[in-house]
């Protein structure tokens, strides 16, 4: 009985230990998180919102931002549908938040039997408006260049095989955009991440993605894929040689915003504390460096109901691409 | 070859400075009490512990969480075996015959098993990662949907394969637990199927370690209570050094499983969709199809331990393989190891290995060293854990059922959760009571979402052609052995009638 006191004990120490560490004094303010908050990814392992989560993450521990951790989990399922309804059934929750991907606005307009209204949603911040390109295989030495891809995917029909991560995804949309735009049709697969598109990419068991440049970058520099595209307005800094979709006469931008969203009915106080936590976040010399790494756009902080008006004007600009494309064409049916 | 020694007695060097295996030491216990906890797991205890990382070099911050993560895996089995709830999902498969043997009065055995497998498990993954890690990526590259499917195939057919069990109700167990995972939202078009009662709860499908803590936590002291009429106390708890030494010689039992556990187990978790829990339950159906005396298996067999504990130790070894070159976690815990990496400014990917050698091998160094030290720890607390049982079950069952409650909570922190584990406490109780296996249900509800999606995007992908799994070598070779599986235990149940009537 001793001993199995003493376990006891012991185990208790080595959790006070943690619990002492976690709960390290922040700056004294009125709200602060009361338990670990529950940072929830609308998408796989490895992809571009996990990536960005967990550093997010590391770095509200590093810089000591928060009394309680932050802890990722990632709900991918059904094209962020999973997460959307989970934070929605989170209702008044303060220790919750939602890094978000354009699925955002798509997913509960194509999929209404969800029962997810966004707007609903608390607005926090916008980190970042991220990029998309398009990758083949370097095994590929038959595509060079944008025409050369589309011939290529003209000859293979629907045996061409384009990898995303899910129906209703904004890489759905934009392979929706480019199958309207250069009149070909592709078989679209979906997969849980962005990471686990680039693996099969790599493996040769997808055709093309239109991934982040965060999933890919590290292929590219071993040589396993090459970018053919790049869907911004203008050439990114950190891909000189790659020439934009409008330089080439098509007429493809398109961003997608990464941002963090609070659950419905959260309270103004916690809003206002990760409001601020994650403006530090933002300016953070490491974000920033981050930024321009990974290709993303990370020039201007956006907040509050600030964002809900870009949430807004965002909805309605995907509902207007989705019936100008057709929500059959993205869902594949 | 050379090269490679070279750069493993570096990295074993590495482990060896005195703060990195400060930080090691710390890790491998933390962890050990961390997987023993039903409810907490790695996950958590790894990021409550993230902020230490950052008072030490990355080095050492990293070999600290990895410490963790296998001290985590070891633990699990702790309290599976003492309490027969499953301290994690990776350890579900250890209750099987961990269990039994410790009501038999043998924890003591199941104990040193389960940390003898997993040392063994440990250590084989650890020299195939040193030796084959480039090519092993490769391979792992080449595991498409279809293959991934063909995998998962195979895992069935071990358990369908189960010589002994009623092969009827061992699929009616299966189909029971492909349907409670087809509950949620479906995977590739995120349509809700399955939502009883329009329950929002069950748009979130049903978690794995929810049914687990249930079947194993709940159903096993409901039929404990009965058996018992709650009057039995006392399990003989035998703590010599003799005892010990027995144990230790029981090895001779197990080590072939363990052996093949843990290649498997490695070979499972290399395999980005996969990890530890598939690994672990595939190595148990495989122990038990191939052992001399399949019908002992669930009634306290060690092999029945040792089988998923060095398969769980390997896969996560392996695990580690997909996130450093691919920068894809095999598992939500190398996922915040994964975190870890990015804040440090090191980019998992094809090239770490070559650009930053130092600090990969200084990782494999440390899961030598964290290998060997977990080991010893555990063996120590063996005495520990065993006192648990020395409790009168009257007292132990209500500690057990806060442990199943908190366990059950702690994944989605819903009380939703909690009903359905109670729920499935007594449906797991009904179903022994009737004698169905409840081992196929919690391999179907693990596998089911994973062969569905690989299902369907090789579907998607060959246009609607079955054949597809049948032309790539390695989803066909697989299919084959699964095949093979299914109808052995056929071929030799209907020889053994034959020589009974003669």
């Amino acid at each position: 009985m001793n001993i199995a006191r003493r376990g006891i004990l012991a185990l208790a120490g080595a959790l006070g230990i943690g619990a002492m560490i976690a709960s390290a004094p922040g700056v004294a303010q009125d709200w602060e998180p009361k338990k670990p908050v529950e940072f929830i990814i609308m998408a796989g392992t490895g992809g571009g919102a996990d990536q960005i989560a967990r550093l997010l993450q590391g770095l509200i521990e590093k810089k000591d931002l928060s009394p309680r951790p932050f802890i990722p989990i990632n709900k991918p399922g059904g094209s962020g549908a999973e997460a959307l309804r989970y934070l929605q059934d989170k209702a008044g929750d303060d220790h919750v938040v939602l890094v978000t991907l354009n699925s955002f606005y798509t997913t509960p307009i194509i999929q209404q039997d969800l029962g997810v209204d966004i707007s609903n949603f608390t607005p926090i911040g916008r980190m970042a408006l991220d990029t998309f390109l398009l990758w083949v295989n370097t095994d590929r030495e038959d595509i060079t260049d944008l025409d050369s891809y589309v011939d290529a995917v003209k000859a293979a029909g629907m045996e061409w095989k384009v990898g995303g991560t899910g129906s209703g995804q904004e890489d759905s949309i934009l392979t929706a955009m480019m199958e309207k735009e250069f009149g070909y049709e592709v078989t679209y697969i979906p997969f849980p991440g962005g990471g686990t598109v680039a693996k099969n990419l790599v493996g040769n068991h997808i055709d093309s993605t239109v991934n982040n440049p965060a999933e890919q970058n590290e292929f590219m520099r071993a040589g396993n894929t090459k970018p053919l595209v790049q869907f911004t307005p203008e050439r990114m800094q950190s891909y000189p040689d790659v020439p934009t979709a409008q330089e080439l006469g098509h007429d493809i931008v398109y961003f997608m915003q990464r941002s963090i969203n609070g659950p419905p009915d959260m309270s103004p106080e916690a809003r206002d504390w990760y409001i601020n936590l994650f403006k530090t976040l933002f300016e953070s010399e490491e974000w920033q460096t981050f930024c321009v790494e990974d290709g993303l756009t990370c020039d201007e902080w956006v907040a509050g109901d600030d964002l809900a008006a870009f949430h807004a004007e965002q909805g309605k600009r995907h509902q207007e691409l989705i019936e100008s494309v057709g929500a059959a064409a993205i869902t594949g049916e | 070859m050379e090269s490679i020694l070279l750069s493993l007695s570096g990295g074993l060097l590495e482990a060896f400075q005195p703060l990195n295996l400060l930080m090691i030491v710390i890790g491998c216990v933390v962890g050990l009490f961390i997987g023993a906890m039903p409810g907490l797991g790695s996950v958590n205890g790894v990021a409550i512990l993230l902020p230490i990382t950052f008072l030490v070099p990355p080095n050492a911050a990293i070999m600290f969480l990895a410490a963790i993560y296998y001290g985590a895996m070891y633990g699990g089995a702790i309290s599976s075996i003492t309490l027969g709830i499953p301290g994690a999902s990776t350890a579900v498969a250890t209750v099987f015959d961990g269990r039994p043997l410790a009501i038999a009065g043998k924890a003591d055995q199941a104990l040193t098993a389960a940390a003898i497998a997993s040392f063994v498990g440990g250590t084989v993954s650890v020299v195939l990662f040193t030796l084959f890690a480039p090519p092993l990526a490769d391979f792992a590259l080449r595991f498409g949907p279809p293959e991934e499917f063909a995998l998962m195939v195979l895992a069935f057919a071990t358990f369908i394969g189960l010589g002994g069990d009623d092969i009827p109700k061992t699929i009616f167990s299966i189909l029971i637990g492909l349907v409670l995972a087809t509950i949620g939202l479906d995977i590739i078009s995120g349509r809700p199927r399955l939502i009883f009662f329009d329950i929002s709860g069950f748009m979130h499908g049903i978690n794995f370690l929810v049914l687990a803590i249930g079947i194993y936590g709940i159903g096993e002291m409901l039929w404990t209570l009965e058996q018992t009429e709650g009057n039995v106390i006392v399990h003989k708890v035998n703590m010599s050094w003799r005892a010990f030494l027995t144990n230790l010689g029981h090895v001779k039992y197990y080590i072939k499983t363990t052996i093949l556990g843990s290649i498997l187990g490695y070979f499972v978790g290399t395999l980005p969709a996969a990890g530890a829990t598939p690994a672990s339950l595939m190595s148990y159906g495989l122990a038990k199809t191939f052992s001399k005396d399949p019908e002992s298996f669930g009634k306290g067999n060690v092999a029945g331990v040792a089988a998923p504990e060095a398969a769980n130790n390997a896969a996560s070894t392996g695990s580690m393989l997909p996130m450093i070159t691919l920068g894809i976690p095999g598992s939500p815990t190398t996922a915040i190891l994964l975190g870890g990496m990015i804040i440090w400014g090191l980019r998992p990917g094809p090239l770490l290995f070559t650009e930053h050698p130092d600090f990969v091998w200084g990782l494999i160094g440390s899961l030598y060293v964290a290998n060997a030290f977990t080991v010893l720890i555990n063996l120590a607390f063996i005495p520990l854990f065993v006192r648990v049982l020395t409790m009168p079950f009257t007292v132990l069952a209500p500690i057990i059922f806060v442990l199943c409650v908190v366990g059950g909570y702690a994944p989605s922190q819903t009380m939703h959760d909690v009903w359905l584990m109670l729920l499935f406490g007594v449906a797991g109780y009904l179903l022994r009571k009737l004698n169905y296996p409840v081992a196929p249900a919690v391999l179907a509800i693990v596998l089911g979402p994973l062969a569905e999606q690989s299902f369907r995007q090789s579907l998607l992908g060959s246009q609607g052609e079955v054949w597809i799994f049948f032309e790539r070598p390695i989803s066909a070779t697989c299919i084959a052995i699964a095949a093979a599986l299914v109808l052995y235990p056929v071929l030799r149940g209907l020889r053994k009638p034959a020589k009974a009537q003669a």
